[in-house]
């Protein structure tokens, strides 16, 4: 429903703004002339236009238009696959989507390799005179097998009335099908059909319930046949698959054709057994020649004119069946680009952009789901709070050693069970946090681990990088004592580091902190090192006439005059940090977006790649437009001075 | 003896290719306590670098200058600087840049912020005291500049160009506000020029220095200054005598200058 208005209100928009834009062109300023970058000026019409046709494709490779004007259309197409899947053995032994006949084809294909194997046999320097004309007998008496076959004047009346049943069931199923009420359905049998339909759910993210089970498995288009058209073809399938396991279990073996070939292959067997170890030559020869034989045994060969009836029933059910298709064929030409369907034959799934490409809505209606905190993924909300008691931190932050110094023995039990709490176990109980104070909300999940990982690694940067950077900006012996060891590190891929500190530190927040420390440090020295050595003399010159310190001239003067530098430089790490958290969280960890991503590529949950590929695009979009606007208000000097 | 002093006094630079520039060669002069110097000179010739040894920015190579009998060696309160582009700190406000002397000696901000108010109105920016500096003129950060320095109440006062930036009306103007500063606080000032008008109306002395070794080419004591305080200055620069002067002193600097050029060639 709303793929549907939405792709409308895009079409609307899109000729409403290029029929403004077109005005606007007629009647733009004159003096606006080729090359004058005001005429690039407002263009949001054109953004609308920019913008829409990126959905628009969106929408259409993924097939949600499809799926939102005729959500139905893939179960029915999956319907059609099974009858083209069950059809399709059939339709093979005709030329109908082939040049010739299966039989023709065979036999043209055995001639070929005993032709072969004769002239191999006729070459071989391994075998004698003898060995090659018991073998070339071999092979003569293979081909005589064909004939046996294809003879009409051969052709048993069994087999004949075999034959001319399978077409009657074909004509008959042909004729069934055409009938508006096929396939003849009880109350029952809908009421259940019905049934499965609605536990199997819509097309795509359909059912939206909570519970983490939804998440890990959608399935793409549903199996069960929910419309009148698809039950149709499916129940034609089901018939079509037992006819054709008769076709294909019937064999034209007449009695001639039965003792010949058990005679040959009764000889072969007895002569191979008869051959000495060093004729394996001769041997594997007499077996391929057998293989042949079989070959032929099983092929369902028939004489020329004997499946001319049977062919015509297929081909009339075959048109019968395109028929009932009806506008469906367009659907899936026009509607379902870059793949189909029906190519996937009785498994219902998505083949080609659809698959992998999700569809805008389903994405949506994933992304809902995931934001729901009692779903988020892997069992942890993308972003919630809970309560934590206060006492948890204060455990964290006093060492547990405090009450180990004290004097005295922590509490034993008595002979009667009983635990006595005295002073010593009590400030254990304290150290450890074990103990109620107060709950404050605190958030977590994947989004708000991933944010606090990039945060403390840049504080630590910065409280570490920029006044180790002031200091290298004005003095000789920081910058010399510090400048070899920041080259070393810096101009090395943050990542490269990655596995080294993920083995000492941890997978934990602990290397992943250390790893986007590392990335700002490097980044916050070198702004900072640039914003002091960029400090006008005359500023320094003035300060110390007024009669400033060196302290007050570092506080006053060199940090308020780097702070440009500084907050650039903020910003540049912020993306920096923000890369490289989400590259390490794909190497390892339990939390994060990057590792929601990970663990999505490894499932091929496409929706939920393209959620985290939004979720990152709009945080990282959060912290520059942040830093930007603090950047603007702290400095509102910056580049006036 | 409040006076500023200097004996021999020699700076030459090195530069980074080994070259040496005599910027200043035995320089000896004294300045009593309350005059104004204007010092004139051809670019080059080592203004800047007086003022700055002065103030105690860089050390002369050798001779020494003395200011209240006390040797110079290092910046201090009692010498105040305005420069040619204000260098004012751009991150704080007017009311901040004129109290910044006051806040570094850690005095009382109630007690400061009323002086600080008087010498926004002495300067004439009464009411600019929360605006950003940034987003003066040129001519109001150059008071906002002397502001600061005067506020320090220091001894000497050294200006190198301060109005160099200004267009010629507000050049006037605060050329008639230094003139009023100088009559009423009685500072000693040094005053950097490249304008010989300016130079004639300002100075009470007028040194012309020569460049390559920079020394004192000429010493004039002018009546100009003290004309300056009651009369227009307009009316000064018709003045007779004023005009000769102003000829003779342009002429002087003209020679210099080829001789540079002819050098150079
Ligand atoms: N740090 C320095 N290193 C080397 N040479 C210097 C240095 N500072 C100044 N000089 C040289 O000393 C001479 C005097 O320079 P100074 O800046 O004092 O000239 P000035 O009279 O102020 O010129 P202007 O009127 O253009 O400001 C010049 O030749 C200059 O090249
Ligand atoms: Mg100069």
């Amino acid at each position: 429903m709303l793929t549907q208005i939405v792709t409308f209100l895009i079409f609307f928009a899109v000729i409403g703004c290029i029929l403004y834009g077109r005005r606007l062109i007629r009647t733009e300023k004159v003096d606006a002339v080729f090359g004058n970058p005001e005429r690039a000026l407002g263009g949001t019409h054109w953004v609308i236009v920019g913008s829409s046709f990126l959905l628009l494709i969106w929408l259409y490779y993924s097939w949600d238009i499809a799926k939102g004007f005729y959500p139905k259309s893939a179960n029915e197409l999956c319907q059609v696959a099974k009858v083209n899947d069950s059809l399709l053995g059939l339709k093979y032994q005709f030329p109908i989507e082939e040049r010739e006949l299966k039989s023709t084809s065979q036999i043209k294909k055995e001639n070929k390799n005993l032709k072969k194997i004769s002239i191999e046999i006729q070459n071989s320097e391994d075998l004698n005179n003898q060995q090659k004309i018991i073998l070339i007998n071999f092979i003569n008496k293979t081909n005589q097998l064909i004939p046996l076959l294809t003879n009409v004047d051969l052709l048993e009346n069994e087999t004949k009335q075999k034959i001319d049943g399978i077409t009657g069931k074909i004509n008959f199923l042909t004729e069934n099908f055409q009938k508006p009420d096929y396939p003849f359905e009880t109350e029952q049998e809908l009421s259940e059909r019905l049934k499965a339909v609605g536990e199997e759910g819509g097309w795509g993210i359909t059912k939206v319930n909570a519970g983490s089970g939804t998440i890990e498995n959608t399935i793409e288009v549903p199996l069960v046949p929910a419309t009148d058209r698809g039950l149709k073809f499916h129940v034609a399938a089901q018939e079509l698959n037992l006819i054709s396991k008769e076709f294909f279990k019937l064999r034209n073996h007449n009695p001639e054709f039965k003792s010949k070939i058990k005679e040959l292959k009764e000889s072969i067997k007895v002569y191979r057994k008869d051959l000495n170890d060093n004729e394996e030559v001769a041997s594997s020869y007499a077996k391929n020649i057998v293989k042949i034989a079989r070959r032929i045994e099983f092929a369902s060969i028939y004489p020329p004119n004997a499946l001319n009836k049977m062919q015509n029933a297929i081909i009339k059910f075959d048109e019968a069946q395109l028929q009932a298709q009806g506008g469906l064929r367009f659907i899936d030409i026009f509607l379902f680009p870059a793949g189909t369907i029906i190519a996937s034959g009785p498994s219902c799934s998505e083949q080609g952009s659809g698959r992998w490409l999700p569809k805008p809505s389903d994405t949506f209606k994933k992304f809902v789901l995931m934001s729901k905190p009692s779903v988020g993924y892997k069992d942890i909300p993308l972003l919630w709070i809970k309560m934590v008691d206060v006492s948890t931190w204060i455990g964290f932050i006093l060492p547990d050693w405090i009450a180990d110094v004290l004097p005295g023995q922590y509490p034993v039990h008595t002979k009667d069970g009983i635990v006595k709490q005295n002073f010593k176990g009590a400030v254990l109980k304290v150290v450890t946090g074990d103990f109620k104070l107060l709950k404050i909300p605190v958030p977590y999940g994947h989004i708000w681990d991933s944010f606090m990982r990039v945060f403390l690694g840049l504080v630590f940067g910065i409280i570490i990088g920029v006044p180790l950077g002031l200091f290298m900006g004005l003095n000789r012996f920081a910058k010399g004592f510090f400048d070899p060891l920041i080259e070393l590190y810096r101009p090395v891929p943050p990542l490269a580091w990655a596995p080294l500190i993920i083995s000492v530190l941890g997978i934990d927040n602990t290397g992943k902190v250390f790893l986007l420390f590392m990335v700002s440090l490097s980044i916050m020295i070198i702004s900072a090192r640039a914003g002091a050595s960029g400090t006008q003399l005359s500023k320094i010159h003035a300060a110390h006439s007024l009669g400033a310190s060196k302290k007050q001239i570092l506080r006053y003067v060199i940090f308020p005059n780097s702070l440009p530098e500084i907050l650039t430089g903020i910003r540049v790490a912020v993306g920096m940090c923000w890369g490289t958290l989400v590259a390490a969280e794909f190497l390892a960890g339990t939390t994060g977006i990057g590792f929601v991503e990970n663990v999505a590529k490894k499932y091929f949950q496409y929706e939920v790649i393209w959620i985290t590929i939004f979720i990152m695009g709009m945080l990282g979009l959060l912290f520059d437009v942040t830093l930007r606007k603090i950047i603007d208000k702290t400095i509102p000097w910056r580049g006036k001075g | 003896m409040s006076d500023l002093i200097s004996q021999n006094l020699n700076m030459i630079f090195k530069t980074p290719k080994g070259e040496k520039v005599h910027a200043l060669k035995d320089l000896n002069f004294t300045l009593k306590k309350g005059e104004l110097l204007t010092v004139l000179g051809p670019s080059g010739c080592g203004k800047t670098t007086l003022l700055n040894i002065t103030a105690g920015f860089i050390r002369p190579t050798s001779g020494s200058i003395t200011l209240n009998n006390k040797e110079i060696d290092g910046p201090g309160v009692e010498r105040g600087m305005v420069f040619q582009q204000g260098a004012l700190f751009e991150w704080l406000t007017v009311a901040e840049n004129v109290n910044f002397g006051l806040r570094m000696k850690k005095e009382d901000p109630i007690k400061t912020s009323k002086r600080v108010d008087e010498w926004l109105e002495i300067v004439g920016l009464k009411g600019f005291g929360n605006t950003p500096t940034y987003q003066l003129s040129g001519g109001m950060q150059q008071r906002v500049a002397l502001a600061r320095c005067l506020i320090n109440d220091p001894d000497l006062i050294l200006m190198d160009e301060p109005l160099g930036a200004l267009d010629a009306l507000t050049r006037e103007k605060m050329q008639s506000l230094v003139l009023k500063i100088w009559k009423e606080t009685g500072k000693t000032i040094i005053l950097i020029t490249h304008s010989v008008e300016e130079a004639l109306l300002l100075g009470e002395r007028l040194y012309v220095m020569a460049p390559r070794p920079g020394r004192i080419h000429k010493e004039y004591n002018l009546p100009f200054a003290s004309m300056g305080l009651e009369e227009d200055l307009r009316e000064i620069k018709k003045n007779k005598d004023f005009s000769a002067k102003r000829e003779e002193i342009l002429e002087m600097i003209w020679n210099m200058e080829e001789e540079i050029m002819g050098k150079e060639i």
